[in-house]
């Protein structure tokens, strides 16, 4: 994917606004997921170069934070919200529930890649717990059948904006 | 370096040395030896493995004597019943985390961790274990690396950084999820920077990293990495 050459052009200019300094490290691997969307092997082998960093360490940093995408994500974006408040009040129901009506595993994608079903820790949003996002949507005081008809919904509807 | 010099107690025993000097290493220079296992000579410090705690008069928390610097008329106290109980559940920790079956494993008899579950005497694990199911790798020609038996101590990533220089390993995800990679987390058979120069296996404390058909007593070394750092001070 780096061979689109217009993309990585605005890699490179990150690269050279940051005077590829190691230390930029975090700063460029968010500005090159939102450039592409997620971070492929081939992309960070790229990045580990221009930085002159170990593979291994680059692999290691985008590991570590949940932020961070190895894989693309689906054309909607399902984010079940696991914080105190909402795993209280049962957002575990609702994530089976999910996971059973459209064939996805949590932190994965359905076969045919239009849905993802991704976990974050808070929102912020606890007086409305259970949360659960729906392409940027937040939905509070969700339950199952409400969810998935949004999901639903979304799905027949118009493709979300990908970040 | 500061030739500046701190005083302090030791276990009761007067203590000089250096400003800047870890109370690992005054301790040691004066012959007491605080139990370690992610602490390895040549290297730098991780403090991953909390063995080397200590006490320290004045306040209530613990220090991990390889990461704390000495301070002027500290009171350190390496051994007490307190210590030796959180030492213990360290080695529980570590035992549960995994897959550890010492009847099994490669390293039996070699093994730092079995050293330091006897001479802590551990005779039982007290908390319910995972019995972790990891993917064993031997694509590499020789090594081989079963990270059920990894105790994230990371000496093989600092060996492979900062002796043999190439940075080949690190640690990926975070918690009780962290695994040992090589480079973008391929098979090491498969590594482009891997130079199978087998100091990783070399000062491994237990049996995740070994030579394939290697008696485990060839293979082990742990003193290399501070050989290499020795000679290399001496330029």
């Amino acid at each position: 994917m780096i061979k689109d050459d217009k993309r990585r052009a605005m890699l490179e200019k990150v690269l050279k606004e940051h005077d590829y300094q190691e230390s930029a490290l975090l700063e460029i691997l968010h500005r090159a997921q939102e450039i592409y969307g997620y971070l492929d092997k081939e992309l960070l082998m790229d990045i580990s170069g221009s930085l002159n960093l170990p593979p291994s360490h680059v692999y290691g940093v985008v590991t570590f934070y949940s932020f961070f995408k190895l894989k693309k994500s689906g054309e909607h974006v399902v984010t079940g919200c696991l914080g105190t408040a909402c795993y209280v009040n049962e957002v575990e129901q609702i994530l089976e529930a999910i996971e059973q009506e459209f064939d996805l595993k949590r932190g994965g994608s359905t076969a045919d890649g239009k849905l993802s079903l991704l976990l974050t820790r808070c929102i912020g949003a606890c007086a409305m717990a259970p949360n659960i996002v729906v392409d940027y949507e937040v939905i509070g005081k969700a339950t199952k059948e409400l969810v998935i008809q949004k999901i639903k919904q979304a799905l027949g509807g118009v493709k979300a904006e990908t970040s | 370096m500061s030739t500046n010099t701190v005083k302090l107690k030791i276990d009761g025993v007067d203590v000089t040395a250096a400003e800047g000097t870890t109370i690992l290493k005054a301790a040691k220079d004066v012959g007491i030896i605080i139990p370690t296992l992610c602490s390895l000579e040549g290297l730098t410090a991780y403090g991953g493995c909390r063995l080397c705690l200590v006490e320290v008069s004045g306040t209530p928390k613990l220090f991990p004597a390889c990461t704390t610097p000495i301070g002027p008329g500290m009171d350190v106290t390496t051994q007490s019943d307190k210590l030796k109980e959180y030492r213990k559940i360290a080695v529980q920790l570590l035992l549960a985390e995994r897959t550890h079956i010492c009847s099994v494993c490669v390293a039996d008899d070699h093994c730092e961790l079995q050293a330091m579950a006897n001479q802590l005497g551990v005779d039982h694990v007290m908390f319910e274990r995972n019995w972790s199911r990891e993917e064993i790798d031997s694509t590499h020609d020789f090594l081989v690396i079963d990270r059920n038996r990894c105790i994230l101590c990371t000496r093989c990533i600092r060996v492979c950084d900062q002796i043999e220089g190439v940075h080949t390993l690190d640690l990926k995800l975070r918690g009780k999820d962290s695994q040992v990679i090589m480079d973008l987390d391929e098979k090491w058979g498969n590594s482009c920077s891997c130079t199978s120069c087998r100091k990783c296996a070399k000062v491994c404390p237990v049996g995740a990293i070994y030579v394939e058909g290697e008696p485990i007593e060839h293979t082990k070394k742990r003193d290399v990495a501070e050989f290499i750092v020795e000679r290399r001070n001496r330029k």
